[in-house]
This record gives structure tokens, sequence and C-alpha cells, in this order.
């Protein structure tokens, strides 16, 4: 019998961050891991971006219009639309764990089918936030 | 007798986090509910200005400020939950125990400022 010699098949145990890009995450995993990177950012951004906006906007009359002129250059509004996104996609991944967590939907074709779902709904509500905030209507 | 006590002692289980869970779960529901309704308050103020967005905040209800406690809650929600979730990233990923406590302490102060900032400017309007 002739041996065939074995191919060496890629093995994964803990991903390491060298492999992030090669490795095929299904649309769960991507919506999990973009849950942590959107809740990470908006932690980041709370005293240094979003705190100071809310606090010119409701200090007074003139901080208000301060924060209007701030929030009309463009720079400020793709970080802020970036934050949007964050919101949007913190929010609707964070409802789909609450019903995972009431086993509901837990099965492979439903989990990936909701995990669709999530990212259709955060991503054009984004674009609607987005569309507003560069002003299109 | 008891095997699992001295070095057979038992270090994971029931309640290990759960009250971590629970909590993170009760947070985003009621940071949920906040938002949705001053998202909904924003979209059914016509010509929305100054005196009618610190209205959302600043009102009172029998002289009791119903709007600043709500916002409070609101951003204390804010807080605890960002606590728990960036706790669970550094325990992800960051394993010697020196470093993990202190990036653990910095996200707590980080947060109880952010908390403290907030709150400061609630009180202000």
């Amino acid at each position: 019998m002739s041996n065939t010699v074995e191919k060496k098949r890629p093995e994964y145990r803990n991903i390491h961050v060298t492999q992030i890009l090669k490795y095929r995450l299904p649309l769960a995993g991507k919506l999990s891991i973009l849950h942590r990177v959107s809740g990470a950012l908006l932690f980041l951004a709370l005293p240094v971006v979003l705190l100071p906006l809310f606090d010119k906007s409701i200090t007074s009359e003139l901080t208000f219009l301060e924060m209007q002129s701030i929030v009309s250059n463009p720079l400020v509004k793709l970080v802020l639309l970036a934050l949007i996104w964050s919101y949007l996609h913190h929010f609707a991944a964070g409802i789909r764990y609450l019903v995972l967590d009431m086993h509901m939907g837990t099965e492979k074709y439903a989990a990936q089918k909701s995990a669709g779902i999530v990212f259709a709904i955060s991503l054009s509500l984004t674009a609607l936030f987005g569309l507003k905030l560069f002003g299109a209507f | 007798m008891a095997s699992n006590i001295g070095s057979k002692r038992l270090v994971v289980g029931a309640h290990y986090g759960l009250k971590e869970w629970v909590a993170q779960r009760i947070t985003a529901v009621i940071m949920a509910v906040y938002t949705i309704g001053l998202f909904l308050a924003v979209l059914f103020t016509p010509d929305l200005d100054y005196a009618k967005w610190v209205g959302f905040f600043n009102f009172t209800v029998l002289s009791f400020p119903l709007g600043k406690i709500l916002a409070l809650l609101a951003f204390l929600s804010l807080s605890y939950h960002a606590y728990i979730g960036i706790r669970d990233i550094w325990m992800d990923y960051v394993k010697p125990t020196g470093i993990r406590l202190t990036l653990q302490v910095l996200t707590a102060l980080w947060l109880l400022g952010a908390a403290g900032y907030a709150a400061d400017i609630l009180w202000r309007v």
C-alpha cells in the first residue's frame, strides 16, 4: 500500500491576532466581535467627545450654538458617524443577545439569520442618520 | 467530609459572575428605554431649539427634578454596564494579574469620572 504524504491541515485553537484576517468567522461571530469593538469605542469616546458635546448643548444658549458650530465640521461629523454606527450596532446586537438569553433563536440557522437582520437594521439606520448628519435632508 | 476545601477548592461554579451578568442586562434595558424615549421626544418636537432641548433634562414634576434624575439613572447604568463590559475585555485578553488589575482600576476611575462629569453637567442647568 502506498502511503500518501499527509498534508498538514491548519489547526486553530485560540485565534492569534495574526490569524484574524485569514480566519473566516460566521456572521454571528463578526457581529460578536463588532459588538465588543463598538462598546470599546463608545467607552473611550464618552468623556472626550460625547460628554463635552452634551455639556455644551445644555449649559446655555451660547454654548448650544458653539456645539452646533463644532458639529458642523466634517471631521467631527465623521467621528460622530462612527459613534452613531457603534451605538446602533451595539444596541441591535444587544437586543439579539437578550432574545438569545431567553433561549429563542439559538439554532444554527436561526442564529445566522438574526445576525443578518441585526446587520441590515444597524447599517441601514446608520446610513439614514448619516444622510441626516451630512444634511442630505 | 467535604472534599472541596484547601487546594481542592472549587473556584468555578454557580453564582460566579451571575450578579454582573444580570446587572449588565438590566442596565442595558434601562439605557435602551431612556434613549428610545429621548429619541422619540426629539423626533416629535418641531423646531427643536436650545430651550426645548434643555427642557428634556431639567423638567420637574411637582418640583421634583425628574428630568435630571432620569438622565442620571441612565448615566449611572451606562457606567456600570461599561465597567462590566470593559472588565470582560481585560479578563479575556490581559493575563498578567498586575497589568489586568491596573487596567481595571483605570477603567473604574475613567467611568466614575465620566459619571461625575455627567452629574455636574445636569445639575448646572
